[in-house]
């Protein structure tokens, strides 16, 4: 069965769950084979990425490939894309793995497809675009398919792979090594899922009314294991972190379950959460455009609403 | 110091934005054209380097006739020249084409430093950036939060979703900027009288020296195969909150299984 490269997204050791979706996709059209770029890798990494179908995993553990932004990454692939000619190489489409897909593409003469919602036979890729108003099938058609495929786009599914490990290493080109990271800062974060990652977000805008008050967004996330989100009216005003932004500019989020509170749900909003399959909107204001989105909404006052909602979640947990 | 500042013309989000059923690609005549809003914090960020470091800053646009427009904007915003790069055999490049094709300008036209937004908002591949730096094999200093420059040094900060890298390189570079990394001016009443007079240079791709093969749609490496506007979704259930909303809302949960 042809093989197919799936890039392994690892923060501390531990394997995302977008590799695990990545590795169930690239499963259901050919044999998967995990590739490891940089230190952490460990036995528990190994029967993480057997368990959910990888049959080969190359490992690449040099401490070089993480201290350059991307360009490693894209010279590991292309040798691996060289050495085993792969049918198609799979990253997540993050804002990284997005560019580590573009330099990897040019590299191997190969088209890319960026922001894939699903993948089908002949590595044909679904985008939604203009944010979900049209849905697009698009594909490569010179060289390796590459695709970049959205947080959330398959349920991952566990079902053994052999977990044959390959020593691989790689010398880098100096090109790669223009860019050295110095410093790595990690900003409190807590230990709620990542934005792009999680299954369930919630997110707060203008009606949420001031910083203090994103605690009671925070208080309904945490409960629900969820990542908290913002839209732009929020982060202007400085009562969240632009990071979380949800957005045409900011994230784009495509979780199984999106609560916008206070949010009045512009287009520009819509254009980063539109593909989330369940959505429920709290706003005050009936007209609010969220709500033609909302498969559940509740009209009224989220200071009232979230709090509730908050409580009953924690009593039925 | 020589910084180009890389612009794109996108359809106005606000309007209703299609695709062409004759090549399934972007219908640009539908909608009206603006300039992308991360390329105005790319032009801001531009002249922030030239007014601490001095030199010239250029604004570098490939798109149709009417992407002159988008450019009148960067200028009036303070840019002192433009290179448009029009040519209908670039209609329908894809992200590898419009790399090469901007590569191709950037080599004739010459740069110590290249600064582009981090995604354009129609497309939004967010490619574009590390590309160019791969095809001019230049250090790639993307997503940057803040950017600073020492003499030849560049240092940046690479926005991460734990929070930052710090990343050092020295120029020539890439560097591609997020939102909120500045502030863009509005053009002034006298930014945008001066606009009207400033250089924009018009090339074709053969002034480019850019093959015919490897860009358009002929020339790109991917396709669209076919395209279909989306299914409204099925309208929701909305309740009004009597004291009850969030229990409501709890049930809902509660059905689909999230809790
Ligand atoms: C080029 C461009 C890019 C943009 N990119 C983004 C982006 O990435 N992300 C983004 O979000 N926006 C973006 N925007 C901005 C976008 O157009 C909207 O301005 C923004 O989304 C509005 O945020 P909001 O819904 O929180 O605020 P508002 O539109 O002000 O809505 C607030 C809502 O809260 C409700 N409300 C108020 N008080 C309460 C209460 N107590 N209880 C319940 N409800 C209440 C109100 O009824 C209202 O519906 C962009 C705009 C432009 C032009
Ligand atoms: C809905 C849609 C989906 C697409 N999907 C894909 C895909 O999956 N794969 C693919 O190969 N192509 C794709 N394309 C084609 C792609 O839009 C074009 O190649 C485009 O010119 C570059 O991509 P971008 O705008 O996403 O660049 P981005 O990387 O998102 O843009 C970042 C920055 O690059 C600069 N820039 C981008 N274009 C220009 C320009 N023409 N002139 C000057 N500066 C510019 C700007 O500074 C901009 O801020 C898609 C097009 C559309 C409309």
């Amino acid at each position: 069965m042809a093989e197919i490269l799936v890039l392994v997204e690892h923060i501390d050791g531990e394997v995302k769950k977008v590799t695990l979706e990545l590795l169930t996709l690239a499963r259901s059209l050919g044999s998967a084979s995990a590739v490891w770029a940089g230190p952490g890798y460990s036995e528990s990494a190994r029967a993480r990425l057997a368990e959910y179908g990888a049959d080969k995993i190359y490992v690449a553990g040099s401490e070089e490939i993480v201290d350059y932004v991307v360009a490693p990454k894209a010279e590991l692939l292309a040798q691996l894309v060289a050495s085993a000619s792969p049918a198609a190489v799979l990253v997540a489409a993050t804002a990284e793995g997005k560019e580590v897909a573009g330099r990897l593409a040019i590299k191997t003469d190969s088209g890319v497809i960026t922001d894939a919602v699903g993948l089908g036979d002949g590595f044909v890729a679904e985008q939604s675009i203009f944010g979900g108003g049209v849905n697009v099938r698009a594909r490569a058609v010179k060289g390796t398919p590459i695709v970049a495929v959205r947080p959330n786009s398959t349920a991952p599914e566990a079902s053994a792979g052999a977990g044959a490990e390959e020593q691989v290493t790689v010398a880098l080109s100096d090109a790669a090594k223009g860019a050295r990271v110095v410093e790595r800062v990690k900003q409190e974060k807590g230990a709620r899922p990542e934005l792009t990652e999680a299954a369930i977000v919630v997110s707060g805008g203008r009606g949420v009314g001031s910083a203090e008050n994103f605690a009671v967004i925070e208080k309904l996330a945490d409960a629900l294991g969820a990542a908290v989100g913002a839209s732009r009216a929020a982060t202007d005003a400085g009562w969240y972190p632009h990071q979380f932004q949800v957005g045409q500019t900011g994230k784009t989020v495509s979780p199984q379950l999106y609560i916008a509170a206070g949010i009045s749900g512009a287009i520009q909003h819509r254009a980063g959460m539109q593909t989330a399959k369940t959505i429920i909107a709290i706003n005050k204001d009936s007209e609010a455009p969220i709500f033609e989105l909302a498969d559940f909404g509740v009209v009224g006052d989220l200071h009232q609403i979230v709090p509730q909602l908050t409580e009953e979640v924690e009593k039925r947990k | 110091m020589n910084i180009v500042v890389c612009v794109k013309q996108v359809p106005d989000t606000a309007t209703e934005r299609k695709l062409n059923a004759k090549d399934n690609t972007l219908d640009r005549d539908a909608a009206d054209g603006v300039i992308n809003e991360l390329c105005e914090y790319a032009v801001e960020e531009a002249l922030k380097i030239k007014e601490a470091h001095g030199g010239e800053v250029t604004v570098l646009t490939m798109g149709p006739g009417k992407a002159t427009d988008t450019i009148r904007k960067a200028l009036a915003m303070g840019a002192d020249k433009a290179v448009h790069l029009v040519d209908d055999a670039l209609h329908g490049s894809d992200a590898l084409s419009t790399s090469y094709a901007l590569a191709q300008t950037l080599r004739k036209i010459g740069f110590d430093l290249v600064v582009l937004g981090s995604e354009s908002t129609d497309a939004r591949t967010g490619v574009l950036a590390a590309m160019l730096a791969e095809r001019l094999g230049v250090p790639q200093l993307t997503l940057a939060g803040k950017v600073d420059i020492d003499g030849s040094a560049i240092a940046i900060q690479r926005v991460t979703d734990y929070g930052f890298d710090k990343v050092e390189a020295s120029l020539p570079a890439v560097v591609s900027v997020v939102e909120k990394i500045n502030e863009p001016r509005y053009p002034s009443f006298k930014g945008i009288m001066a606009a009207k007079k400033k250089p924009v240079e018009t090339l074709g791709i053969a002034d480019a020296e850019i093959e015919a093969a490897q860009v358009g749609l002929g020339g790109a490496w991917s396709e669209v195969v076919e395209f279909a506007v989306a299914p409204p979704r099925a309208a929701g259930t909305i309740v009004k909150d009597e004291g009850d909303g969030g229990s409501k809302a709890a049930e809902f949960l509660a059905s689909k299984k999230f809790i």
